[in-house]
């Protein structure tokens, strides 16, 4: 084969890895690879906004477990892609961006358009890279992807300057990337496998705690194999949702500051809390010496660095969290003498007490005549959609009580920023999950508050034929804060009223969607199955009972025990 | 308390501030740190020293270790190791003091690089706290400038 030029290797090396779509802004520094695209076969998804390109390729990756591709032009085009990486960064989500970069000759010249972005994204980053010599342009591309979706996975930045991706190159062959300084730990160590499943087995009160690890290692089948053999309850992170059937009676829901009573409390009480890819993150354990403080800790991680971070581990395991729950399933089901029926009835007492705590603190809320509850509106979207919509949320109440009340079955149907906490995450993300399953009904619940922070890409929903359903929890306030204020700076809403919201209809209308409202309870459920049945984007606006708050709620700083209650 | 780390790490541009930037970005210290090629262009060594208790070098360490162009991090200072540090002080030597401070050197197996009418450059090589011995000797006599390398450690060959 003969010489071909950057541009062309970059859409091959893509093409190798399986891309077929990757979403993007165009500008000087990436107009020959974006003319490069045009006939590729790959699609390019044009976006209103960059943030809104690394934000829809990290909701392709969270529904695909596939690295998502964003495309940026230099200088703004990059820096506006920061909060994205951030976002992907913080939840492990395999995205690979690639940006453009002024010629090599001008860098660090203050060129036009020109932003240090490897430096900027050092610390939001896996890793990333800045390509100065052609022929280090398809080696560094293949790293980028492999270095991406393998370990715990991540966010990596590839900075192209303009010249290196002109340059004529010899394609080279394909081969397994292998890295000197880079091989993460899958296996576990089987050791520490056997030391687990003995503390388990010698637990009265275990606990599994799980995280968003179970459903990036696609583990969901064997911890649920492993909560239902022994009878484990299981309590989820926000990340952790779907990675164990919501409904299943082993279920408390989700733990920390807007957790169930059930979960609190259960891990306030455990002897045994089995870690599953979670990272002990300060929304969950709230006042870190009381967290689990009567229990043998075990944690599954992928990444040494989670282990022993913010709380002291007994039993470490660093491996991949299928590889350890299949290790941990094998032993169990090769250990001599064990009956599991024997282990079943010793839990008892402990589902038990777990019922009683559920019976009496359910995750519930108070009706109030024909004013529209957002917990009213989740719980019609759960039993109209069957539970197994693809759903994503921006930041705030309407994601809390989206993550309480919608009950996820299956994992990669909760689509949600948990680390960074981005408002604007979830149009977009809805977007790059529609686009990866176009036959799948996505909805964005959303505020009225985040909504706005990405609301431009509505034209990139319709331009693309992506009728996402988009359900705004509308209080013009922004509304978490504000629960904040008023339990704890005295009702005191600095910054936090809405006093100008737009006509979310006729917005709609304007941007060739639907546009439907409701104002009274009654209305939930007719304008819920109206936006179902409407092949079209769709904004659903619902006025909600303005005050209302998010509960359990466990203030900052307190132990998870000292929970908030309706 | 105190911890000598020595890091291997690939030769790449922006390697340091990888390094640099996860200890300012995880509020970890760093009381010194030195850097430079190995016998392989492609490699830098790297010792770095920090503070803190068990579980705050633990998390360095790994920390360190998840930075994809590590290739290699040991707590030097977990064992027996050889610590040295060099520096260069320039110490006000005039008629009244210039014996004296050569005196100082001599003991401390220092040597005179530099000489002009009103002082020394000298040049001393030691452990950390060697170094600061030579530097509390000097202060009184009038320290002009002083420029120091950072700490570079090694663990001790096994002596099977």
């Amino acid at each position: 084969m003969g010489k071909i030029n950057g541009s062309q290797a970059i859409i091959k090396c893509l093409q190798e890895e399986g891309v077929n779509t990757i979403f993007g802004f165009p500008g000087g520094a990436v107009i020959d690879l974006f003319d490069e695209l045009m006939d590729s076969g790959i699609k390019n998804v044009l976006v209103r906004h960059e943030q809104g390109a690394v934000h829809a390729a990290d909701g392709y990756a969270r529904v695909t477990g596939e690295v998502g591709v964003a495309l940026l032009t230099s200088g703004p085009g990059a820096t506006n892609g920061v909060t994205g990486i951030a976002t992907a960064y913080l939840d492990s989500i395999p995205i690979v961006v690639l940006t453009g970069q002024v010629p090599t000759a001008l860098i660090g010249n203050d060129a036009f358009q020109e932003v240090d972005i490897v430096g900027i994204t050092r610390p939001c980053t896996k890793h990333n890279y800045l390509v100065k010599d052609a022929k280090d342009l398809v080696p560094t591309l293949r790293e980028a992807f492999h270095v991406a979706r393998t370990g715990r996975p991540g966010p990596v930045l590839v900075d192209l300057p303009k010249d290196v991706v002109a340059t004529m190159i010899n394609f080279p062959e394909r081969k397994p990337v292998r890295m000197q300084t880079y091989q993460p730990t899958y296996e576990p160590h089987m050791g520490q496998i056997e030391k687990a499943c003995k503390t388990i087995l010698g637990a009265k009160r275990p606990v599994l705690y799980v995280g968003g690890g179970v459903i990036l290692s696609n583990a969901n089948e064997e911890l649920t194999e492993l909560a239902r053999r022994l009878d484990i309850p299981v309590t989820m992170t926000l990340m952790g949702l779907g990675g164990f059937p919501g409904t299943d009676p082993l279920s408390m829901g989700m733990l920390g500051m807007h957790g169930s009573y059930t979960a609190n409390m259960a891990v306030s009480q455990c002897d045994v809390l089995i870690a599953v890819g979670a990272r002990f993150d300060d929304r969950v354990t709230g006042r870190i010496d009381a967290f689990a403080p009567h229990a043998k800790i075990i944690h599954i991680d992928i990444d040494p660095t989670s282990i022993s971070k913010n709380v002291k581990v007994d039993i470490p395991i660093v491996a991949d969290c299928k590889h350890a729950l299949t290790a941990m399933n094998t032993w169990l089901t090769q250990a001599k003498d064990l009956n599991e029926d024997e282990i079943k009835t010793k839990h008892e007492p402990w589902l038990a007490t777990v019922n009683e705590w559920t019976e009496k603190h359910p995750m519930a809320y108070a009706t109030d005549g024909e004013i529209i509850k957002p917990q009213y509106v989740i719980e019609m979207l759960s039993k109209l959609t069957g539970g197994d919509a693809i759903i994503t949320t921006e930041v705030g109440q309407h994601q809390m009580w989206t993550a309480q009340f919608y009950k996820f079955n299956r994992p990669r149907r909760f689509i949600t920023s948990g680390g960074l906490g981005t408002m604007g995450f979830g149009l977009p993300a809805a977007i790059g999950a529609k686009m990866a399953f176009p036959d799948e009904l996505v909805i964005d619940v959303a505020g009225d508050g985040s909504i706005q922070m990405n609301i431009q890409e509505l034209a990139t929903a319709k331009q693309y034929g992506c009728p996402v359903k988009i359900a705004i929890l509308n209080n013009n306030y922004l509304g978490m804060v504000r629960q904040w204020q008023e339990l704890f700076y005295d009702k005191r809403y600095a910054g936090t009223v809405m006093e100008v919201t737009p006509d979310f209809v006729k917005l709609a209308e304007a941007y060739g969607a639907v546009g439907l409202r409701a104002t009274k309870a009654s209305e939930v459920e007719g304008v819920i199955k109206k936006a179902l049945a409407t092949d079209n984007l769709v904004i659903m606006d619902f006025t909600i009972a303005r005050e209302e708050g998010v509960f359990p709620m466990v203030p900052a700083g307190k132990a998870t025990t000292e929970m908030l209650l309706v | 308390m105190k911890h000598t780390l020595s890091v291997l790490l690939q030769n790449k541009p922006g390697v340091l501030s990888r390094v640099t930037g996860l200890f300012s970005g995880r509020g970890f210290n760093i009381e010194s740190l030195s850097v430079a090629e190995t016998l392989d262009a492609s490699v830098s060594s790297l010792t770095l020293v920090t503070s803190g208790n068990d579980a705050i070098v633990e998390q360095i360490t790994k920390q360190l270790h998840k930075l994809i162009d590590v290739i290699k991090v040991t707590d030097v200072s977990e064992g027996e190791f050889v610590e040295r540090e060099m520096v260069l002080i320039r110490v006000k030597a005039e008629s009244n003091t210039r014996a004296e401070v050569l005196r100082v050197i001599d003991i401390f197996r220092g040597k005179v690089v530099d000489v002009s009418p009103k002082s020394y450059t000298v040049e001393v090589t030691g452990s950390t706290t060697k170094i600061k011995a030579i530097i509390d000797i000097l202060k009184p006599i009038g320290i002009k400038e002083i420029v120091r390398t950072g700490t570079i450690a090694m663990a001790r060959a096994s002596k099977s």
